[in-house]
């Protein structure tokens, strides 16, 4: 069922935005069929009428009060940033 | 309006739309955080760490957020689903800090319901509501600042979205206007969203094929953001219009992503299609499935206010208001409640049941009131005059103080002075003439000052009646209620 | 002189409580020890002028009469953990020079119990390994070397500078997180014991993420005492992280009684594996043989999805890493490559691929592809479903037993590199540990034995979720009936 080829591979590495050059696409395609034919033993269980896992912890959903209790830290927000102006961070420019 | 057609060199074709409207909810602070939603502040002083997807950040959800959703599906008549997921919709941009916007995807917290349009020719259509979810919106780019550098802005990051998706159910540029009207005048009435179409509280994606009548769905293409109803209409027109063209050429439609240009009327290709979308959509790992109770809807339905459906059929059935009347009240939520204390207001001063004067009173908000506010570029809720001002003033019509004529004059003075209705007919002597003897002996000097005019009525030329009515409102300026003036006037003319 | 390094948390909080020695004492030495243990690698950031600050304030602390089990105890912190204006990276070149404005909660309440930090702890890159050598600082060395040899070994991981700091006396105990087993393993690896508790049991607000439905805090110490101590002060309810449970924390120290009698303890038959070492089995034996000389009942129990667990994991993990791992992006924080003359795409690019190892950008392509159209139903959601049978086969199986006996890992420590270039063998590390992180049951490891060359090895007890007191006990009675007294060489001073 797993046939990762070159093409798959850089259309992958594009989704997940990592560079991959061109001669390593070949030996990754390799080892991610190795792992996935592995992963593949997984079709011998049947799962007909089983539910998804939703969550290991068994409990609602718990929910927040509506009020303000964050934010106004901009410098906190911004102190990691590689690049920050006037309070933004400055990214190279995107045309849209 | 239904047969909105356009027509090609080969034939005619329909438009199938759907709309896909983005409604910010209306709450303190943010879907998944408690950094403050209000617009306006400094860049990134709205920003939680949990919004800048800090690492090790977690969200936790707001259950105002919730509540809206659920009103707003109770709102359309829509199934709520007790049990509903986050997912996590997975794509890189600059303003998505977390890389995934959190959003729910198959199973929505709102499943079917239904819109109900309000068309100009007074008939009505009912377009269906596919679903409502809850998602986070987005930061905001600013392209323009800097000649090498995009900034980025993360106030908006976060904050709460309603995304109600239509079928595609509507086969008109007016339709998707009316329905966006009444989709904006719903949430507004029950204050789950403040409809705002200018500051992007309210923004649509519009899904637009063309196909000949009698054929299946054609290809669609999604406008994006599109921000005003009026562009909503204009985008679909041309949208339609290029795509007949096209297919009239031979040619096929690509299923993309278009914008719409208002400056250029066109709608042209989104650059950024370079390659098709795969969000990766899964259930957000960091949030359990979000589950309420009966109890939790019971409670949401019985905070809703009356709807604007319901309002105007009761305004027809128990006021009696035209059909018209009746869907321009109920429009805006501030206009109806206006109304509404108007003409309680009326009734309480002048001592009738509502429906006797809640025509009168309707007239009276939409022409004079309205009228006066259009030509001052002021909202009902700027008004100078308010409900129980104005109310005085119908009283003072109703009980024969004034007559309508006048009224208008008061209510002018009113509106420029903040005076009341009272005072300004005190001040001014405006006060209606009733007295019989004082009208008849008016009566009486008027004919025999128009002999000729008088000879010429009883030869049979009745409408003169009206040139001695007028005479006789000229002699008192106007206040002699024109009722008693009528009534006298006529066995005097006879002789 | 006595080394205060060698003494066990449990000890030093009664010599503090007895005023015979200081938090600045007891910290002085650990600082010195952590300064000449750089041969083992375990620390990726050092903090002493923090570390002795916090020393006085617990020895204040502790005169004022405000005493508690981890107050004025030296521990490391797994670089995963966010400490506030402190170096935490998750040992990856894309978070190059993050300092956090905030703390973990996991970090807080240590903190709020007054213990004392030494450093970072160094780590897998974003605990994605089973032996510490995908760390952008380089792999941990196991203090424990094969008898007769310089030769060294891998400690395991993901938690590598946390067992090797525990093991190798430059810390009382420290944070560790388990994915798949990256408490567990390093801790058989080192002949430490190594405690995850219950999926929601320890908050995981500041813990930067690899698998969010997997990931649980837990801790590293030298004795079961200990990991009883400071899994209390570490656990606790929060509310800014969703999955936290709202369940009270008992003393877990008051579970270490000793008395497992009437005790059912399974031995998942499942566990057998064809070409398993004969001294692994042959120590799991031992364990069995332990319980039952305690008083417990022993019985085979089955766990028929066993196999599958590691593929399902392999599903699950990568697919939530690789979105929890897309906010590297080069914007906010970390690393910015950027490209001449390029945009935003290639800034991102550029930047995650200069700013990820191997192994990492391995799972996140591996999780990218299950995830995309076409392939979802095929891998992602069968793995959830499979994962709901794992979890399933337990719940059944406690419906027999108190606990489960099993062994951590298939072999003991080996050397680096070994199986470094074949992803799947370095993988199957995890295959008796990662059916509890796919059910979020709480597991501990606990030195039971060493084998032929000396090098340590441990045993596995799964428990009930929220039953950590049971998995705590019976890991005591294995410490007592093991008498593990073996101690690695001291060649790193």
């Amino acid at each position: 069922m797993s046939d990762i080829d070159k093409a798959t591979v850089a259309k992958i590495a594009r989704l997940a935005r990592i560079r991959i050059e061109d001669d390593k696409l070949e030996p990754l395609a390799g080892e991610l069929n190795g792992i996935m034919g592995w992963i593949e033993q997984l079709n011998e269980v049947n799962t007909d009428d089983i539910a998804p896992m939703a969550s290991v912890v068994n409990a609602k959903l718990r929910w927040r009060e509506d009020v303000v209790n964050d934010g106004d830290k901009q410098d906190s927000v911004l102190k990691n940033a590689p690049r920050a102006e006037y309070g933004f961070f400055a990214v190279p420019k995107v045309i849209e | 309006m239904s047969n909105y057609v356009i027509q090609g060199a080969t034939g005619d074709f329909e438009v199938v739309i759907g709309l896909e409207v983005h409604a910010q909810v209306t709450s303190n602070a943010k879907l998944f955080s408690g950094a403050s939603t209000e617009f306006g502040a400094e860049p990134n002083a709205q920003v939680s760490l949990v919004d800048a997807a800090m690492p090790g950040m977690l969200p936790t959800i707001n259950e105002e957020c919730v509540r809206q959703a659920v009103r707003t599906g109770l709102a359309i008549g829509a199934e709520i689903n007790k049990y509903s997921v986050f997912d996590r919709k997975n794509y890189f941009y600059a303003d998505l800090p977390q890389g995934y916007q959190i959003s729910q995807f198959k199973h929505p917290i709102v499943g079917e319901g239904t819109i109900v349009l309000d068309l100009e020719d007074g008939k009505t259509k009912h377009v269906g509501v596919e679903r409502i979810h809850l998602e986070q919106d987005a930061g905001k780019s600013m392209h323009d600042q800097h000649p090498q550098y995009t900034y980025v802005d993360l106030n908006r990051s976060g904050v709460a979205l309603m995304e109600i998706v239509s079928k595609p159910d509507m086969r008109s540029p007016e339709e998707a206007g009316a329905y966006l009207t009444k989709l904006r005048t719903i949430v507004r009435y029950i204050g789950a969203c403040d409809g705002n179409m200018e500051q992007g509280s309210m923004r649509a994606d519009v899904n637009v094929s063309v196909r000949r009548p009698g054929e299946g769905l054609g290809t669609r293409c999604e406008i994006k953001n599109v921000n005003s109803i009026r562009f909503v209409r204009q985008a679909i027109e041309v949208e339609a219009r290029r795509q007949v063209d096209i297919i009239e050429d031979g040619g096929s439609i690509d299923q993309e992503t278009r914008l719409f240009d208002p400056v250029k009327g066109e709608t042209r290709s989104m650059r950024s299609k370079e390659e098709a979308h795969d969000y990766r959509y899964f259930p957000d790992p960091d949030l359990l499935p979000l589950e309420f109770d009966d109890a939790f809807i019971d409670a949401a339905r019985e905070s809703l206010p009356e709807l604007p459906d319901a309002k105007k059929a009761r305004f027809m059935t128990e006021l009696g208001l035209n059909d018209y009347n009746a869907s321009v009240l109920v429009a805006e939520g501030e206009t109806a409640d206006f109304y509404e204390a108007f003409l309680a207001a009326v009734v309480n001063k002048t001592g009738k049941k509502p429906a006797e004067v809640a025509a009168k009173a309707a007239n009276w908000v939409l022409s004079d009131l309205f009228g006066a506010l259009n030509k001052a570029g002021l909202t009902i809720s700027e008004s100078p005059v308010g409900a129980v001002a104005g109310a005085e003033l119908l009283a003072l019509i109703e009980d024969g103080t004034i007559s309508g004529r006048i009224a208008k004059d008061v209510f002018e003075v009113m509106f420029s002075t903040g005076k009341s209705a009272e005072t300004i007919v005190e001040e001014q002597g405006l006060k209606q003439v009733s007295d019989t003897g004082e009208i008849e002996k008016i009566i009486d000097a008027v004919i025999a000052a128009n002999p000729n005019q008088l000879a010429q009525y009883r030869s049979g030329k009745d409408k003169l009646i009206g040139f001695f009515v007028g005479q006789v409102m000229k002699e008192t300026g106007g206040k002699a209620n024109p009722g008693l003036v009528n009534q006298l006037l006529k066995p005097k003319l006879d002789g | 002189m006595t080394d205060l390094t060698n003494l066990t948390i449990a000890d030093a909080r009664d010599l503090l409580k007895k005023g015979d020695i200081t938090s600045r004492e007891l910290t002085e030495a650990h600082v010195a020890a952590v300064d000449a243990a750089d041969a083992l690698n375990a620390y990726v950031a050092k903090t002493p002028e923090l570390a002795m600050e916090m020393a006085d304030k617990a020895d204040a602390k502790i005169a004022a009469g405000e005493q508690k089990g981890m107050t004025g105890i030296p521990v490391g912190i797994k670089d995963l953990f966010a400490t506030k204006g402190v170096h935490t990276q998750a040992c990856s070149h894309i978070l190059d020079g993050f300092k956090p404005e905030y703390e973990s909660t996991v970090t807080q309440n240590l903190w709020d119990d007054g213990a004392v930090m030494l450093g970072k702890l160094n780590m897998d890159e974003f605990a994605m390994g089973s032996s510490n050598e995908t760390s952008f600082y380089g792999p941990v060395k196991n203090p424990w070397r094969a008898k007769g040899s310089d030769k060294d070994y891998v400690p395991g991981g993901s938690s590598g500078g946390s067992v090797a700091s525990v093991a190798g006396y430059c810390a009382m105990g420290a944070t560790a997180s388990d994915t798949g087993g990256s408490i567990r393993q390093p801790a058989a690896f080192t002949g430490t014991f190594g405690i995850k508790p219950t999926y929601g049991r320890c908050s995981r607000y500041g813990m930067v993420a690899f698998a969010s439905s997997l990931d649980q805090a837990g801790t590293i110490t030298r004795t079961v005492r200990d990991g009883a101590i400071m899994l209390e002060s570490i656990s606790g309810f929060d509310k800014k992280d969703s999955t936290s449970v709202d369940m009270p924390v008992p003393n877990f120290e008051a579970a270490l009684t000793g008395d497992i009698r009437g005790m059912k303890i399974g031995i998942p038959q499942e566990y057998h594996l064809a070409g398993m070492p004969a001294e692994i089995e042959a120590l799991w034996h031992q364990g069995i043989e332990w319980m039952k000389a305690a008083g417990a009942e022993v019985v085979d129990i089955n766990l028929p999805h066993t196999k599958y667990a590691l593929p399902t994991y392999y599903i699950v993990a990568p697919a939530e890493a690789s979105s929890n791992l897309a906010r590297y992006d080069g914007v906010r924080y970390g690393l910015r490559e950027m490209v001449e003359g390029g945009n935003l795409v290639d800034m991102y690019e550029a930047t995650r691929a200069a700013g990820f190892g191997d192994e990492v950008k391995r799972r996140i392509m591996i999780g990218t592809y299950v995830l995309s159209a076409g392939y979802y139903d095929a891998y992602y959601l069968k793995a959830q479903k499979v994962r709901q049978l794992i979890s399933h086969d337990f719940n059944q199986a406690f419906e027999q037993v108190d606990a489960i006996l099993t062994p951590t890992a298939p072999s003991a420590a080996f050397a680096f590199g070994e199986k470094s270039d074949d992803p799947i063998a370095m993988y199957l590390n995890d295959v008796f540990t990662v059916p509890a992180s796919l059910a979020g049951i709480p597991g501990s490891s606990v030195a039971a034995g060493t084998d032929a060359n000396g090098l340590p090895l441990g045993l596995q007890v799964l428990g009930r979720p929220w039953d950590e007191e049971t998995v705590l006990k019976v890991s005591g009675v294995i410490e007592e009936a093991a008498g593990f007294t073996a101690k690695p060489e001291i060649w790193w001073r």
